[in-house]
């Protein structure tokens, strides 16, 4: 069972995988994104972070070999108003004086089937780290590939919203996370 | 023998007097509501306070419309024959005023908390749609909006209330027992 299963995803990953293998790896920020929604008395607020660095490395045709380090300048929040972008930056949420940035380091890549992949990798915010694992789909957008996908985060396994921010009442626990990396081959 | 009643065509019936007196409450709720949460600094009360505030005016807007249908489908009980027409007009304005402003201050701020960034979920259960983009500047104005329909409320209800004293105590009329169950006019002077 299982090995055909593999057999087919490895086919359908051939099957999919541009003729000359090209590996991506030079990120284009403006092309980038990583947006999140929490819920606020189950109000959906959505916001971002508008600054972070990505390296990657991708290949189609060799998934597996594929890793990326995410570093996000947690000051670039945009929590969806000012007074929630000045409030993100204290201590009892991010932290950021003490933790300016949050990182995700990938340790595994499987293919689940064509175009359709699954990142595993360690995310660290506020000093605090947590195995995450992320569907990602990709596409090739001209030259480039585009990856997207999304994880949901624990806030408060990161302390994020310490004290009477703790109530998952008024700010659910799960954020859900989205993101999408553009990236040009490398030559 | 069989015992009919027949309603009192002196005061407003039922529906009527429940109608006024819940969104009278809920908007002595709100506003002041409005005004407290407005300056505090962000916390879990806040966005509570805000999210009750919303549904408060969410449910005042509900109200109306069932006032307004109610109002179309059944004359208002008469005045009394002493009340001039001056004052006959005063209260008609007054209330066609008081009516749209209970129907532009929710929608005001409905139309805010969109363009602020923030949908509207009724009781955190029914998402109102976002009529509005988020966009600051038009944020700011719907805001400042919201605000001024509201003093002019809160101005046009002492007026109302003002005028329903008057009736009671010194014209000593039957104007305020219609909306009020179990008062009586007070015997003229």
């Amino acid at each position: 069972m299982k090995v055909t299963s593999r057999v087919l995803a490895l086919a359908a990953l051939v099957a999919a995988a541009p003729a000359g293998a090209v590996e991506y790896g030079k990120v284009l920020p403006e092309k980038s994104e990583i947006r999140f929604v929490s819920r606020q008395m189950n109000v959906p607020v959505e916001g971002s972070f508008r600054k972070f660095d990505v390296q990657l490395s991708f290949d189609p045709a060799k998934p597996e070999s594929g890793s990326t380090r995410i570093t996000v300048h947690l000051a670039g929040i945009d929590a969806g108003s000012d007074e929630a972008n000045a409030e993100a930056r204290t201590k009892g949420w991010f932290d950021t004086p003490r933790f300016p940035t949050a990182t995700f380091a990938s340790t595994r890549v499987k293919p689940l089937g064509p175009n359709r992949y699954e990142v595993a990798g360690t995310l660290t915010i506020k000093g605090r780290s947590r195995d995450v694992v992320a569907p990602v789909s990709f596409r090739q957008d001209g030259a480039n590939a585009v990856l997207e996908g999304s994880f949901v985060v624990k806030r408060l396994q990161f302390a994020i919203g310490e004290g009477p921010w703790s109530d998952v009442e008024t700010v659910a626990d799960d954020v859900q996370v989205r993101f999408r990396v553009t990236a040009s081959p490398v030559k | 023998m069989v015992m009919i009643r027949v309603p009192d065509v002196t005061r407003y019936r039922a529906p009527a007097v429940f109608l006024h007196w819940a969104s009278a409450l809920l908007i002595f709720c709100a506003f002041p509501v409005g005004l407290y949460m407005v300056g505090l600094r962000l916390s879990p009360w806040k966005l509570k306070l805000y999210s009750y505030h919303k549904w408060i005016g969410v449910t005042v807007f509900l109200l109306l419309l069932a006032r307004i249908a109610w109002r179309v489908s059944h004359a208002p009980p008469p005045l009394p024959a002493s009340v001039p027409a001056w004052e006959r007009h005063l209260a008609g304005a007054t209330h066609l005023v008081l009516y749209l402003l209970l129907l532009a201050i929710p929608l005001t701020g409905w139309l805010f908390s969109s363009a602020a960034g923030f949908q509207t979920v009724y009781l955190g259960i029914i998402p109102l749609p976002d009529l509005l983009p988020k966009d600051k500047m038009l944020a700011d104005l719907l805001r400042f909006v919201h605000m001024f329909l509201n003093y002019s409320l809160a101005a046009l209800v002492a007026l109302h209330a003002a005028a329903a004293l008057k009736h009671h105590f010194l014209d000593r009329d039957a104007v305020l027992a219609r909306m009020v169950p179990g008062l009586k006019p007070r015997n003229p002077a």
